[in-house]
């Protein structure tokens, strides 16, 4: 696991994005290997959330963005789902007025594999019991922490290599953000790549192999979990004392 | 109340299937036998023949406003093409001999000539996101009306006429039956829950892998389509079409229609058109007052019943039986079919 040097999962190359005359991204280049977690940390508007829009295709981006060492270029959002990336949007983006259940096989929208799709929705079940139990629920009785749990439970369902999670821990207690950082270890450990967007930079370092650093739409910095944990700068700026 | 009323997006099991068969048939043949022994007049008749027709236009507009969450408002333009699309094919194609066994056709070619023309809209505004569908409809519908009014070949403004009097109650009937099941079969589909995931949260429906662009242009067509379908059976029920019915008050009485029955709701359809379109009759000795009741009923219901009187949720009746529930999901059946 790590950085073994070879073909990188997820190549993206001097990646702008740009919001009218307002440059968000300003050419960042990253790699993420195979069974990774990588973080990226950043303060509010370093353009963190903008570079996962652009990786799934929700935003025009210039540069290159290379996955399993194919462009995605003219890709659009919902193709590159089926390429194996997932995207779980900051907020959480889950469908309040339809069930659970409703929410979980949307994920699966573009399969035609029943089999599978059962076996996917009873892993997703396995992990998230209480999702079960809420199946028949509209999605937004759920808690904060449940619907977080659906949003995960909904990107399983997708059954992809590779996960992009935008602020997991948002507006969630410590004690469900430990829950989280959890279960990201485990979808990890079950061989899901994860790229991780974070203000909790303390619970992201750790939780990943490797992080990038984003200032104001260009990466500042980057290192292993140990390198970046030990940084100064990494510690004034983000870990604090 | 809670145990007739079932919340659509809820997935618990649908209950035993009701004899929908059963009444589907049963209000067939009253529609055939009211009118045939004389128990009903000719009044009773024609107003029974406007609730269906606009149960039919209530259930398309819904399919889009209430459903997929856009916001269409020149509906009555693709009234009016297949009002327009019903009458010339019946006039001018269908011979005259054939009578009324070609009325079908008739209609379905209505039907055709909206979904057609809806792509001109459907494709160049859903590029974009957002709330252009409004204006663009409302354009659309304005465009619509001016062309018929030039088109010397139709009439113009004067409007066209020499169809038969086809629109029967039956007929009607099987229409609206028919509308209300394809769109109720359509939006408990799995493809169909894509058009209810764009309502929700259009970003998290495309990273689902829902194309929603397709998805959009799609539904809209066929919303459309029986719109179309509610004009011609218009055309043929009064013999005459001119431009100026299908005004912007013609699409604003089904955006009423839609807000009151409540939005989403295949149920709440058929009730908000019915209730308006009884309760404007009954209120004709009113005169001019009864436009003046009806946004007051409007403004009321909106105050206390924002989403309308079924919104979000259904009869359930209506409720597809393969909608994915928890007793299907525990044995892992189910999932994801129509």
């Amino acid at each position: 696991m790590g950085e073994r040097p070879g073909e990188p999962l997820l190549k993206v190359t001097n990646l702008t994005v740009s919001y009218g005359p307002i440059k968000a991204v300003k050419g960042v280049s990253l790699e993420v290997y195979r069974g990774e977690v990588v973080s990226l940390i950043g303060a509010n508007g370093a353009g963190k959330s903008s570079l996962l829009r652009a990786i799934s295709g929700l935003v025009p981006y210039g540069g290159e963005v290379a996955f399993e060492g194919g462009s995605l270029a003219g890709v659009p959002a919902h193709k590159r789902v089926g390429r194996g990336i997932t995207h779980v949007p900051e907020g959480r983006g889950i469908f309040g007025n339809l069930s659970v259940m409703e929410n979980l096989t949307l994920a699966t929208w573009q399969r035609k594999d029943k089999t599978g799709i059962a076996g996917d929705l009873d892993r997703v079940f396995t992990r998230f019991p209480r999702l079960r139990e809420r199946s028949g629920q509209p999605g937004n009785t759920l808690s904060g922490g449940e619907q977080q749990m659906l949003a995960i439970g909904r990107a399983l369902m997708a059954n992809n290599e590779c996960m992009l999670l935008d602020e997991p821990s948002m507006g969630l207690s410590p004690l469900l953000v430990e829950d989280i950082f959890q279960v990201i270890r485990e979808i990890n450990a079950g061989g899901v790549t994860i790229v991780l967007v974070e203000q909790n930079a303390n619970m992201a370092i750790l939780a990943s192999n490797r992080g990038y650093v984003m200032e104001s739409g260009v990466i500042a910095l980057s290192g292993s979990r140990d390198e970046l944990s030990s940084d100064p700068r990494v510690i004034d700026a983000y870990l604090g004392v | 109340m809670m145990k007739i009323f079932r919340t659509a997006i809820h997935g618990q099991p649908a209950g035993p299937r009701r004899p929908m068969l059963a009444v589907i048939i049963a209000g067939f043949a009253l529609s055939i036998a009211l009118p045939y022994f004389g128990l009903l007049n000719k009044y009773v008749i024609f107003v029974l023949i406007s609730v269906g027709i606009n149960v039919i236009l209530t259930i398309s507009l819904n399919l889009v406003n209430g459903f997929m969450g856009e916001f269409s408002v020149g509906h009555a333009g693709f009234m009016a093409v297949g009002a327009y699309g019903a009458a010339v094919t019946s006039v001018n194609v269908i011979p005259r001999w054939m009578g009324a066994a070609a009325f079908p056709t008739a209609i379905l070619a209505g039907g055709l000539a909206a979904a057609l023309v809806s792509l001109f809209v459907a494709i160049p505004s859903f590029k974009t996101r957002g709330d252009y569908l409004a204006i663009v409809t409302l354009a659309f519908a304005m465009i619509v009306k001016s062309a018929l009014e030039n088109m010397d070949v139709l009439g113009g403004p004067r409007g066209f006429m020499g169809m038969q009097q086809f629109t029967t109650l039956p007929w009607v009937f099987f229409w609206m039956v028919l509308s209300l099941w394809a769109i109720r079969n359509f939006v408990y589909s799995a493809y169909g829950r894509g058009v209810l995931s764009i309502r929700e949260d259009e970003t998290a429906s495309e990273l689902s892998g829902v194309d929603t662009r397709k998805v959009k242009v799609l539904t809209f067509a066929l919303s459309s389509f029986f719109a179309g379908v509610a004009g011609g059976l218009y055309a043929h029920l009064l013999q005459f079409i001119n431009p100026s019915m299908f005004d912007v008050i013609k699409s604003t009485e089904m955006l009423i229609m839609v807000y009151l029955g409540g939005v989403g709701s295949i149920a709440g359809s058929i009730l908000g058109a019915s209730i308006y379109t009884i309760l404007m009759e009954v209120l004709r000795p009113m005169g001019v007052w009864r436009m003046v009741l009806m946004p007051a009923v409007l403004i009321l219901l909106m105050i206390f019943r924002p989403r309308g009187i079924m919104g979000l949720r259904e009869l359930r009746w209506f409720v597809y039986k393969a909608i994915p529930h928890s007793g299907a999901a525990a044995k892992g059946q189910n999932i994801g079919n129509t």
